[in-house]
């Protein structure tokens, strides 16, 4: 028992990783929490797609369940659960069971490697970012599978778009990303990273995202990462393998009941996964913003506080809403529920307020409120773009990204080796043409 | 100093014999299924069952980054294209059509000829290989895939890929009609 305790507590304080330090219980912790919370994610990022998609369009959204709707994402589980789970008698069983599962097990594979701060990820790989393209992109193999054993045309039809899309589209999003590691590489080893961790921590160490270095080829690295990581995640404008207008639901339509609730939720936690790709390689993880303009023992201070600042705004609103709400009884439990849930909120907002738990909660705060600003892109694009054509999807990916990416490529090499350019090969072929012309 | 590399990277190791019989026997049993199955696309599964397995043999040899390459081109990239291409087939008439080629005998000779050099490595092994650990480089594996990619051995490295332009060259001249 003792040296249970003893091994338990020989974690705290490491400043490695559980899984690069060797301890599988605060790797199991770890686990759980990124579970719970990539869970809880998915549940708000269904609210929040709603609700935001209907202010676009000037609706309400859902407004029955629950204050504001807040209880919709839990009505859904429940009817989804309790749902009949159909087999198409003429599918493929085994396959069609298995599907679902292959694309939730590398949907939540992924979050192995992902940096929520310099200790708080499950583990650090030497192959972090090849690791996590390599097993999201496994998640094509559930789709084609489940479209495939389904039997039936419109699943087939979504199973071929999807496979076409996403190999096509990992091309473009791969250029981008092997731009990002080249500019890692420039230190005095010479050799970059992999490591999602190294990757960040390359960032701190040259003192920019990667966005803005080398302006404007960072930027247009992030933007082709994003327009491939929407390909990739089959969303709005390019899902077309679930193009309801003309294949009614693509490759789940016959999947209903618990494991089309699977299928939500890979795709959720995929989004989830490659917006933190994006957020790792091109805005600095779990970097807070400014941390060599505004440094110093105050502006460090004012900046630990935006986290509960934060959340007690989120709570301020909602307690504005509590008194907007109508004054009906009939509208007094869904009044005290919604006053309930600000509380709450700023209940959150205070905690993070303790000098311990600010310190520590603030690099993973940092790192979900840009990922959550990449989830609020996904909405945006699904709220103002029209869905492409396939043609003019496959022209994108292979005939405007390849070509950007391989330019891309070739530009940041140039660029972060500018000097060495200049020495030897530049200097030299000068001299040589003025030998030529016979001025020397 | 490298800001990915770890230097004391002391796990407890997983290259043990429990891992590589689990490994070796999903990797055994997919490709028993790859060659047995009358469905292809069930085939197909089996084949990146193997390969997945395949990817794990390679970690246990602390090559994480062949790993890594192993999942993203094979598992991920080469296997959906066999899919893609495998979901249009007729499966009806593959269920009908023979399925193995009767050359029993040439089949046992070759498998033969195998079984008696695993049976001779087996059992002179000790005088043929070195005993002796290799060097454990996990940490940066992947810096010296790279440094030795692009250092030493440059030539072979561009000659692979002159080829492979050959080959998209040879694709793009027999899918157009007129160039």
């Amino acid at each position: 028992m003792h040296d249970l305790i003893n091994y338990i507590e020989s974690y705290l304080g490491s400043d490695k990783t559980p899984g690069v330090a060797g301890n599988i219980f605060w790797a199991t912790v770890y686990i759980l929490l990124v579970f719970v919370g990539l869970s809880v994610a998915v549940i708000a990022m269904n609210w929040l797609e709603r609700k935001i998609l209907a202010h676009m369009q000037v609706r309400l959204g859902p407004m029955r369940v629950g204050p504001h709707g807040l209880l919709q994402p839990i009505a859904d589980a429940i009817k989804l659960l309790l749902k009949e789970d159909i087999i198409p008698a003429e599918a493929d069983k085994l396959v069609f069971l298995i599907a679902p599962m292959i694309v939730v097990l590398a949907a939540f594979t992924v979050f192995v490697v992902v940096p929520f701060g310099p200790t708080h990820a499950i583990t650090d790989m030497n192959i972090g970012i090849l690791f996590m393209l390599g097993v999201s992109s496994l998640s094509v193999l559930g789709i084609v599978t489940a479209g495939w054993a389904s039997n039936s045309h419109y699943p087939l039809i979504g199973a071929l778009r999807s496979s076409a899309q996403m190999v096509s589209y990992e091309i473009a999003m791969g250029l981008a990303v092997v731009s990002v590691i080249m500019m890692t590489s420039l230190n005095d080893s010479g050799t970059g990273t992999l490591s999602m961790i190294g990757i960040v921590r390359a960032q701190q160490a040259q003192g920019v995202w990667y966005i803005f270095k080398f302006f404007p080829l960072g930027f247009i690295g992030f933007v082709m990462f994003a327009i491939a990581m929407v390909a990739e995640t089959n969303r709005a404008p390019f899902d077309l393998p679930e193009a309801e207008s003309e294949l009614t639901a693509g490759f789940h339509t016959e999947y209903s009941g618990f494991r089309w609730s699977l299928f939500f939720l890979a795709e959720y936690s995929a989004m989830i996964a490659v917006s933190s790709i994006a957020v790792t390689l091109w805005l600095g993880g779990w970097l807070r913003p400014f941390p060599n303009l505004l440094h110093g023992d105050t502006w460090d201070l004012v900046i630990s506080l935006v986290p509960g600042l934060t959340f007690c705004a989120l709570g301020a609103i909602t307690f504005y809403n509590v008194a907007r709400m109508p004054k009906h009884p009939l509208f007094r439990i869904q009044t005290a529920g919604l006053a309930g849930f600000g509380a709450v909120l700023g209940l959150i907002g205070l905690v993070m307020f303790i000098p311990i738990v600010r310190n520590t909660i603030q690099d993973i705060f940092w790192f979900s409120a840009k990922v959550a600003g990449s989830m609020y892109l996904y909405i945006w694009y699904r709220g103002t773009f029209p869905r492409y054509r396939f043609d003019q999807l496959m022209k994108v990916g292979w005939k405007v990204l390849l070509p950007i990416g391989f330019a891309l490529l070739i530009l940041t090499a140039v660029v972060g080796m500018r000097a060495e350019v200049w020495d030897q090969v530049v200097i030299p072929l000068w001299h040589w043409l003025l030998s030529i012309v016979g001025l020397k | 100093m490298n800001p990915g590399v770890n230097p004391q990277l002391v796990n407890p190791p997983v290259a043990t014999a429990f891992f590589f019989y689990l490994l070796a026997g999903i990797m055994i049993i997919g490709g028993i299924a790859v060659i047995t199955r009358k469905n292809a696309v069930h085939s197909a599964l089996a084949l990146i069952a193997t390969l997945l397995a395949q990817a794990g043999l390679y970690l246990m040899l602390y090559a994480p980054f062949v790993a890594g390459v192993q999942i993203i081109l094979y598992a991920g990239g080469i296997m959906v294209l066999f899919l893609f291409v495998i979901m249009l087939i007729n499966i009806e008439r593959t269920m009908k059509e023979r399925q193995f080629n009767k050359q029993w005998l040439v089949g046992i000779a070759a498998a033969a000829a195998l079984g008696a050099l695993f049976i001779a490595v087996y059992t002179k092994g000790k005088s043929l290989f070195p005993i002796g650990r290799v060097p454990l480089n996990e940490g940066n594996n992947t810096q010296a895939i790279g440094n030795m990619l692009y250092g030493q051995y440059m030539f072979p490295f561009e000659i692979a890929s002159l080829l492979l332009l050959v080959a998209i060259i040879g694709a793009v001249v027999m899918a157009k009609k007129r160039i």
